[in-house]
């Protein structure tokens, strides 16, 4: 008799695809929201997996901070262009444009939090009832306690004390009017378990993923890439350095770490003895202990 | 940390009173498995020495939200993290208050494991005697009860000896199939990662030895064929003009092309063309994998419906005898109308009858009850719109659970596992 067990990964890719699955068969819009980043390259893959033979049956979409790397907008075209799949932009300039959200000004000026606007007012003007993230629960603690389905009320925003329970593989996505679901299917994943996946199945990642060497600023101990969204205080310089990134948010607010993993399996062997977590590069986490919960329960990703 | 990529997933629980040192356990499993980052354990000091304790309080790990933080408890489900070179661990840290049975069923229901930790001074208590009965209700395979503080009570195998004999005399009411005891010290790490020295007559092995080793494979039902039907895959393009792919998670059994099949309800019999997953073949398809699966007929079959074998079938039934846990401050009364959730089908559905209800701290019978209450344990009767198909709980955990939902908040309201 064989061994009728799976592997930690075909387990968490069984997951995976079974609530991609759910999601198409119980909401009427569905949407893949794709940051360009390796976890929503991930989700792309399993979604593509779920279907076949048929096309994913959901269009992805991008909120565009208008400050992406541009490695990630040329990986993302060649991937919506080779999956077959509708592309989606919602942009952050458009809504500043239109008054709808002001700017952040001053050297630390970011346009994440900007983010949930245009995010909510692309998912209403699309229709979307079930908007599908990477988002992983090892990432952050907020996260920890997310649901794989996570109801929204008609204004976007999460009540984490007042979460559906979810049973076995039972997920209840029925809803009013006017509410949606944000979905998680690797909510299960850890980062290794990403990366693991990643070499396992051959993905291919935007190359910012791996060593190279880069033009960088290092400011508040946080290596940022040198770029025209990044205004330079005084006394401050650039650098030549290898780098790579752990994840790919926006340009001026990601940052790099020092590195010359450019192989899968060096960044996995990097990955296993690394002692910080992958969001701790991440100048948008360190606003205060609750800043995930307080954005997510203002409808952010 | 080398983690090999054919390593099994094993998903666990702890449960325990207040203060028995959950979340210092579960920190100390992350910290001595080295799962816990710089950053978050300088957080974690920070935080700690903000509220001014003279050590690193490792429950602030767990507990994430900020009115848990405020409040120094942790008062939903939170899913934790670590691998070891043998296996990956996924942990619901579910909190141990009575007003919380919900969130422990919850944890419960994905879990191959339960820890239940019993506070070495204190003895079994009320609350022991809860989460057992949970664990066994839940079907859950394996039990680890660990005697925690034993560096309270000086290292003493007679206060050990007591507990297990006591926690074994209570147990044998209860169906739990593998139970096994650990002394441990959370706080100070004996018997965790590392074997203590301070209990030498102590001759088992250490919880994560346990935890790594703990045979887990038959946890899921291969024996009984069940293939619930997700959802339909015609591709309508012309390379693919003809494919018709069932899609789904395999719940139950073994499943090979050429197999023959029966489809429920309509009753109609077919032989396995192909199983797949993203074109690629599968030989044989056991739970809980997820695959597309194609027949030699051209059969009508939807969602909800559920591919088996000629010679074992499920239940076919409309009236269900079921054991529920009530997660609502609305109570549950008999005729209330409800939704029944179960594998891919939805349906509505009625309570009939209220036979019992259990009183969990000492497994008592309550009948003659006229409504359940957030956090009961009852017996129901209920009927549905349309029949299930379905196996006994301790037979399949899939296709045995349900869940209740109120057609009016469309929010999830009970938790069932069908007898
Ligand atoms: N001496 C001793 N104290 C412990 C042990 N485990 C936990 N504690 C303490 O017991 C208290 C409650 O622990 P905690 O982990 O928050 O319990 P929880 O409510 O079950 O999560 C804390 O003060 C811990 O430091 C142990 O093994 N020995
Ligand atoms: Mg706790």
């Amino acid at each position: 008799m064989g061994q009728y067990y799976l592997s930690h990964l075909k387990e968490l890719e069984a997951e995976a695809i079974f609530i991609i699955r759910e999601v198409v068969s119980q909401f009427e819009k569905p949407a893949l929201l794709f940051s360009g980043g390796k976890d929503s390259i991930l989700l792309a893959h399993l979604a593509k997996k779920a279907f076949f033979p048929a096309k994913i049956p959901f269009p992805l979409i991008h909120i565009d901070t208008g400050h992406n790397f541009p490695e990630t907008l040329k990986f993302r075209d060649n991937l919506v262009r080779e999956l077959g799949v509708q592309l989606v932009v919602g942009s952050v300039q458009e809504s500043i444009d239109k008054g709808r959200v002001r700017e952040e000004t001053g050297v630390n000026a970011s346009r994440n939090a900007l983010q949930t606007v245009t995010l909510l007012d692309t998912l209403e003007k699309l229709k979307i009832d079930a908007a599908m993230g990477g988002a992983r629960r090892d990432e952050e603690k907020a996260r920890a306690k997310e649901r794989f389905f996570s109801h929204r009320d008609e204004f976007g925003q999460w009540d984490p004390k007042n979460q559906r329970p979810e049973l076995w593989n039972l997920f209840n996505g029925r809803k009013h009017h006017g509410e949606h679901f944000r979905v998680f299917p690797i909510s299960n994943w850890t980062e290794m378990d990403v990366w693991q996946y990643i070499k396992e199945e051959n993905i291919a990642l935007p190359s910012l993923y791996f060593s190279h060497e880069r033009e960088c600023v290092v400011r508040d101990e946080v290596i940022l890439a040198k770029s025209e969204y990044l205004p330079l205080k005084e006394g401050e310089e650039i650098k030549k350095l290898n780098v790579r990134y752990r994840t790919c948010g926006d340009m001026p607010i990601t940052g790099a770490v020092l590195s010359n993993a450019n192989t899968l399996e060096l960044i996995i062997e990097e990955v296993a003895t690394t002692r910080t977590t992958e969001r701790g590069t991440r100048a948008d986490d360190k606003r205060g202990e609750t800043a995930m919960e307080d954005r997510k329960k203002a409808g952010y990703f | 940390m080398s983690i090999q990529e054919n390593n099994q997933l094993l998903r666990f629980t702890t449960a325990g009173s207040v203060d028995d040192g959950k979340s210092t356990l579960i920190g100390r499993l992350l910290y001595d498995s080295k799962s816990i980052f710089e950053d978050q354990i300088e957080a974690v000091k920070t935080s700690s020495e903000k509220k001014g304790f003279d050590y690193v309080d490792l429950s602030l790990l767990t507990d994430g939200l900020k009115s848990e933080r405020e409040q120094g408890i942790t008062i939903d489900v939170a899913y934790r993290y670590f691998a070891t070179p043998k296996r990956k661990f996924i942990i619901a840290d579910t909190p141990g208050h009575t007003q919380y049975t919900r969130n422990m069923v919850t944890g419960a229901s994905t879990a191959n494991l339960a820890i239940i930790l019993v506070d070495a001074r204190k003895g079994l208590l009320e609350q022991t005697y809860r989460h057992s009965f949970i664990a066994s209700l839940l079907k859950i395979p394996h039990v680890v009860v660990c005697v925690n503080k034993m560096d309270l009570v000086d290292y003493s195998e007679e206060v050990y000896n007591k507990i297990v004999a006591d926690y074994e005399a209570f147990s044998s009411k209860l169906d739990i199939k593998d139970v096994q005891f650990v002394p441990i010290s959370a706080l100070k790490g004996d018997n965790v990662v590392d074997r203590s020295k301070n209990m030498s007559w102590y001759e088992g092995s250490t919880l994560l030895y346990h935890l790594e080793h703990v045979h887990i494979a038959s946890d899921f039902n291969h024996i009984d064929c069940r293939f619930p039907v997700q959802m339909v895959i015609r591709p309508h393009t012309l390379e693919f003009q003809d494919f018709r792919g069932y899609a789904g998670r395999i719940d139950g059994g073994i499943f090979k092309a050429g197999d023959e099949v029966k489809v429920l309800p309509s009753g109609f019999t077919s032989k396995i063309k192909s199983i797949e997953l993203n074109g690629e073949p599968i030989k044989e398809a056991y739970a809980p994998m997820s695959v597309t699966m194609t027949l030699d007929d051209e059969i009508d079959i939807s969602r909800g419906d559920m591919i088996v074998r000629p010679n074992n079938q499920p239940h076919t039934e409309q009236d269900l005898e079921v054991m529920v846990c009530w997660m609502n401050q609305k109570s549950l009364q008999n005729r209330t109308k409800l939704i029944v959730k179960h594998t891919t089908k939805e349906c509505q559905a009625l309570l009939k009858d209220i036979q019992y209800k259990v009183d969990v701290n000492t497994l008592h019978r309550i009948e003659d009850i006229q409504e359940i209450g957030m956090n009961d344990i009852a017996r129901v009767s209920i009927r549905t719109a349309s029949p299930i198909f379905f196996d006994s709980y301790s037979k399949n955990r899939q296709t045995g659970s349900i869940i209740l939902i109120d057609p009016n908040t469309n929010e999830t309201v009970g938790a069932g596992m069908i007898i």
